[in-house]
């Protein structure tokens, strides 16, 4: 089967007046956009740039690049053609045997629509109570409906190119029309990432965030205003589907929560750099969570909202230990209708 | 030839009917344990209360000529209480209590039965700054039968075989004294089991209850800090891991380290993790011993051969769990629940050519294997384990599984390990490898402290 082409258009990029792929970037810095331009060149080149080195691989540029040209897509591309490891080897061996699609996965009381879990257990504990109502069965879940855009973060597009297909064809056989997604990497995976890799999504992926939207609407009766300051933590599968950004600020308003104006949020948001610290070492990722975390309290959060769990696991404590209150987006919701958090923190070090 | 009758009524005129027993279902029950030994039935099983029914059930057994085989909860694996020639199981469980706890000289005097789950749970609750080296054994397991063997622990990179951190010891003799070995035998206090004294700890520990049988043992405690958290390291090939072991153990801020391989389930495939454990009173404490060890393996993380693994919390709860649940996990791992390992202790260097070693004899028994490795008193040395599992109802996987197991063993000694509670046969191939003189010694002791030969037959025999 001949190998997906990368959809990039590199007269978009000759033709851009801001580099905001690079010029944006919060990690790697450049003297000018002139230098901007030329390093990005050549990357599209082909040719070595420190950037393929030193890219901590947030996604970011995805969101940046004002074109929609996938800039990320094309470093991931041209790390793999370089052999550039952005991080450990045996880390990246490890990500591509745990999710190799080996015929595992669950797959609940499936109609034409569905919850995808992806390869996150942790909705098996979120996904209760009324806003999941008539549809809390209807699940898939394991390596056979695994996205895999975290592939990206290793510079692997080809495992991606090799089995996305499969796990497409795995949720079309299951006669699935509209896929409500709960992680961002999987409905970016379907809405970004498929495409740009000329890949046919033949079901509707639904960002779980205008689910709980449409939900809530319906529950509007036993919605009590939550009336909290939140900050947000946005997740870097999140600059895969900017456009579902917006969903925060509706819920919010639906449920009585403040989104805090804080530094650290919509483009320049910081993410729970668990990826940078298996990439690049703890002294980058202690600092990224640092600043994050002073930033939600010095802009008086009272709540930090995770969209991601992977968030959740590095960053909850964290932000606990702090004096925030860490929460899922659902479990919020939840909150709003009166229903318990179903997520709550593990104190990991605790046990002696 | 003794006369059961008369053993028997002795033994119920000792503990009382209710702890004696020479019925079809004990013995079936004390003839085997969970490994691959061949079984073999003991005529009476019994239960002791006190160190004076020990004293008076060795002596009967010595007039009567009859083997004695002291048991803690059975779990070695390698049949070390499987009683080979028959005669009295001296089942332990009955002396479980904790005798006494010294905060301050950090010890704790136990029983013969006193699980690792008793002390464990005892030391929580009433001296929490106070922790024992726990064994990946499971709860049930003693602390008596554990340092007869030579087990290792959570604290065994810090501190040695947890049979190293025993500081007193009362036994009974072969033939029927109690003897107090350490501190313990001029002072009320049990703090050395040797040092200044000679140390006599050795005539009884690793001699798998041939020697004696032990009644009360003293055990070092350690202090117990208020957290506790384990970083996991990945490396993709064996030769780096002597390396990294010793690069933690250098830090001298790693209390366990460990290295786990399997080829299931994925996401072991390929890669070997090594969990190196650290503890703290405060948050900053943690974080300078989280930076010492990133430092040490900074260099490997650089190269990109070495990874470090950010576990979630769900993952990361079975890795802090004491006793590790993956032993109980991987024995069923082949649906029969059976398992056994080799767990020959070798300097750490071998690394690389054991782990080739087992992924060869998998192959070729056709066996499932695991292996965890553990680093032992500042890279001294390790265990490693070849470990296979088997499902108990198809005896062609279990004789798969022994031979994959005797072939290790064997390997193992030629390159200059030491198998670990071996068994008989096992037993049998480090004595024909010993200096003639070590095995005369041992002949020696064992013909001077158990001249009937009624402890443990089978085991230590020097031919």
């Amino acid at each position: 089967m001949p190998s997906a082409e990368l959809k990039f258009d590199k007269t978009k990029c000759t033709k851009c007046k801001t580099v905001s792929c690079l010029t944006k970037c919060q990690y790697l810095d450049f003297k000018s956009k002139e230098q901007a331009r030329k390093e990005w060149q050549k990357v599209i080149n082909g040719e070595d740039s420190f950037i393929l080195q030193s890219c901590t691989t947030c996604y970011a540029c995805e969101e940046y690049c004002p074109l929609g040209n996938h800039p990320f897509y094309l470093i991931v591309e041209r790390q793999e053609q370089k052999g550039i490891l952005p991080a450990p080897r045996p880390i990246i061996t490890m990500w591509i045997n745990q999710c190799q699609p080996v015929g595992k996965f669950m797959v609940g009381k499936v109609e034409q629509r569905a919850l995808s879990y992806c390869f996150l257990p942790h909705f098996a504990t979120l996904v209760k109570g009324k806003l999941f109502d008539g549809i809390a069965w209807a699940v898939i879940f394991g390596q056979e409906f695994f996205c895999n855009a975290v592939y990206l973060h290793y510079a692997r597009a080809s495992i991606i190119k090799e089995r996305l297909p499969r796990i497409i064809e795995n949720i079309k056989n299951q006669g699935i029309k509209e896929l409500i997604c709960l992680h961002d990497e999987c409905y970016g995976t379907f809405t970004s990432l498929a495409p740009a890799y000329v890949m046919e999504v033949p079901f509707k992926p639904i960002h779980y965030y205008e689910y709980l939207y449409n939900r809530l609407k319906e529950l509007q009766s036993l919605i009590s205003p939550l009336n909290i300051k939140a900050a947000y933590q946005r997740n870097c599968s999140a600059r895969l589907c900017p456009e579902t950004d917006h969903y925060v600020d509706d819920i919010f308003q639906l449920i009585g929560v403040e989104r805090i104006k804080r530094k650290h949020d919509h483009e320049d948001a910081l993410c729970c750099a668990e990826i940078i610290r298996m990439a690049k070492g703890p002294s980058l990722a202690d600092d990224i969570q640092k600043r994050n975390i002073d930033d939600m309290a010095a802009f008086g959060a009272e709540y930090c909202v995770f969209n991601c769990p992977a968030c959740w696991d590095s960053l909850a404590l964290k932000v606990a230990k702090r004096g925030i209150k860490p929460i899922h987006m659902i479990d919020l919701c939840k909150l709003a209708i009166s229903e318990p958090q179903s997520l709550r923190l593990v104190e990991a070090t605790a046990e002696v | 030839m003794a006369n059961t009758s008369v053993v028997y009524d002795s033994l119920v005129k000792i503990v009382g009917k209710d702890f004696v027993s020479d019925r079809r279902e004990e013995r079936y029950f004390y003839a085997r344990d969970g490994g691959l030994m061949p079984p073999h039935e003991p005529d009476f099983v019994v239960m002791p209360r006190t160190t004076e029914d020990v004293q008076e059930i060795v002596k009967l057994a010595n007039r009567e000529k009859v083997p004695i085989v002291p048991i803690g909860a059975g779990l070695a694996l390698t049949g070390l209480v499987i009683p080979q020639r028959g005669g009295i199981v001296l089942d332990m469980k009955r002396m479980d209590r904790i005798l006494e706890v010294n905060e301050r000289a950090r010890y704790v005097v136990v029983e013969a039965g006193v699980t690792q789950g008793a002390l464990k749970n005892y030391l929580q609750r009433h001296y929490p700054n106070l922790r024992h080296s726990i064994p990946d054994a499971p709860p049930v397991a003693t602390v008596v039968a554990n340092a007869v063997i030579h087990g290792q622990g959570r604290l065994s990179q810090q501190h040695g075989f947890n049979s190293d951190m025993v500081s007193g010891l009362e036994v009974v003799l072969p033939t029927g004294e109690v003897c107090r070995i350490g501190s313990c035998s001029v002072s009320s206090y049990w703090f050395s089991k040797g040092a200044p004294l000679p140390d006599l700890s050795g005539l009884f520990l690793g001699w798998f209850g041939t020697t004696g049988v032990i009644t009360k043992l003293g055990l070092k405690l350690y202090p117990c800090k208020k957290m506790r958290d384990v970083m996991v390291f990945l490396a993709d090939k064996a030769e780096l891991v002597p390396d990294i072991m010793l690069r933690l153990s250098h830090t001298e801020m790693v209390e366990d380290a460990v290295v786990s391989a399997a080829p299931l389930p994925l996401r072991f495939r390929g890669t070997f993790w090594v969990m190196a454990y650290i503890t703290g009173d405060s948050d900053e404490e943690l974080e300078f011993k989280r930076k010492m060890v990133w430092d040490a393996l900074w260099e490997h993380f650089e190269n990109r051969d070495v990874g470090f693994l950010s576990v979630p919390p769900d993952m990361k709860a079975p890795l802090m769990s004491m006793p590790s649940k993956d032993t109980t996990r991987f024995a069923d791992v082949s649906k029969g629940g059976g398992f056994q390992y080799a767990g020959p202790i070798t300097p750490i260097e071998k690394f690389p050519a054991f782990h080739r070693k087992l992924e060869e004899v998998a192959a070729k028994y056709n066996v499932f294997y695991a292996s965890t490795t553990r680093l032992i008193g500042a890279g001294h040395c390790m265990m490693f384990s070849f470990s296979f599992s088997f499902n108990r109802a198809n005896p062609d996987e279990m004789a798969r599984a022994k031979k994959a197991l005797d072939e290790c063993s064997r390997f193992s000694l030629e390159e200059g390990g030491v198998l670990w509670k071996a068994d008989v046969d096992e037993q049998k191939l480090l004595m024909n490898k010993m200096d003639p003189n070590t095995l005369a010694l041992i002949r020696k002791i064992k013909q001077l402290l158990d001249p009937n030969g009624i402890m443990n037959p089978g085991n230590w025999e020097v031919p």
